[in-house]
């Protein structure tokens, strides 16, 4: 378990800058008037989005000195988002690492973390799951 | 709704534009992802698209599928392939977005998401929550 990442407030721009990276085109990322009339309080996250939040635990991850990983032979195994409720814009969000597995397979290093993510009253939004393949040398 | 029904198929141009804004949007600034030499040094075939930003567009055409019925509940992929995006021309990757699982106010719908006529994603659901 590491300490809990500074918290991370999710910004109405940052939303749609996501957005248009992910080549989304739903006027829920974009357009708050839209995002109201469908019930949230302000634009919606793309469903990826909290990727965003949990690099910073993932900076985490990769700077201990002791996990000794080299970022550049870091590759993306598996990612998994588990949602209690959308992201919107608004949200104060804190996320807590853990690691919660490490196997070796020939050479190579899996790393599965796993980043709670709870907003300012502390209730769950989501948990996003990574399995990082860390390449042995050749 | 039905189980095998396609609710929607998408094509997406990424080029190394795309990688460099997916890199400002996420903070994912990893090298591999628009730098050829950093990319060739660590043994791979040449820059790649990050593995988020093809999960993130794949789940898209659900997205717009769905509107404000519901919302993405959980949704998981395996990076099996590499996408590979050529300086110059790019790539174009393929999205098959077809019911998998039909439940009581939910649905698991499955990706097959296509470069090169290979799937770079394994095992990619989306589970959708109708509102």
């Amino acid at each position: 378990m590491f300490a809990p990442a500074p918290a991370y407030l999710v910004g109405r721009e940052k939303v749609r800058e996501f957005a248009r990276a992910v080549h989304s085109t739903s006027p829920l990322h974009y357009d708050p008037a839209v995002a109201s009339a469908a019930g949230y309080s302000d634009v919606v996250a793309p469903p990826t989005f909290a990727v965003v939040v949990q690099e910073a635990t993932l900076a985490q991850l990769l700077a201990e000195p002791d996990a000794g990983i080299d970022f550049s032979r870091v590759v993306h195994g598996e990612q998994r988002f588990s949602y209690t409720r959308p992201i919107v814009a608004g949200d104060e969000l804190t996320a807590t690492l853990a690691v919660t597995s490490i196997k070796s397979l020939g050479g190579h290093s899996m790393v599965t973390a796993e980043s709670s993510i709870v907003d300012a009253s502390g209730a769950h939004v989501v948990t996003a799951i990574s399995t990082l393949v860390v390449r042995g040398e050749e | 709704m039905r189980v095998g029904d396609v609710i929607a198929e998408q094509t997406f141009g990424l080029s190394r534009d795309s990688l460099v804004r997916y890199a400002g949007a996420s903070g994912d600034f990893n090298p591999i992802h628009y730098r050829d030499d950093v990319a060739l040094s660590v043994g791979l075939p040449g820059v790649l698209a990050h593995g988020m930003l093809t999960m993130g567009l794949a789940v898209q055409p659900v997205v717009d599928w769905l509107g404000d019925r519901g919302w993405v509940s959980d949704y998981q992929v395996r990076f099996t392939r590499p996408v590979l995006v050529h300086a110059a021309d790019g790539a174009t990757v393929t999205v098959i977005a077809k019911v998998g699982v039909v439940e009581e106010g939910a649905a698991r719908i499955d990706l097959t998401v296509m470069f090169g006529g290979e799937t770079v994603l394994g095992k990619a659901q989306v589970r959708v929550t109708f509102a």
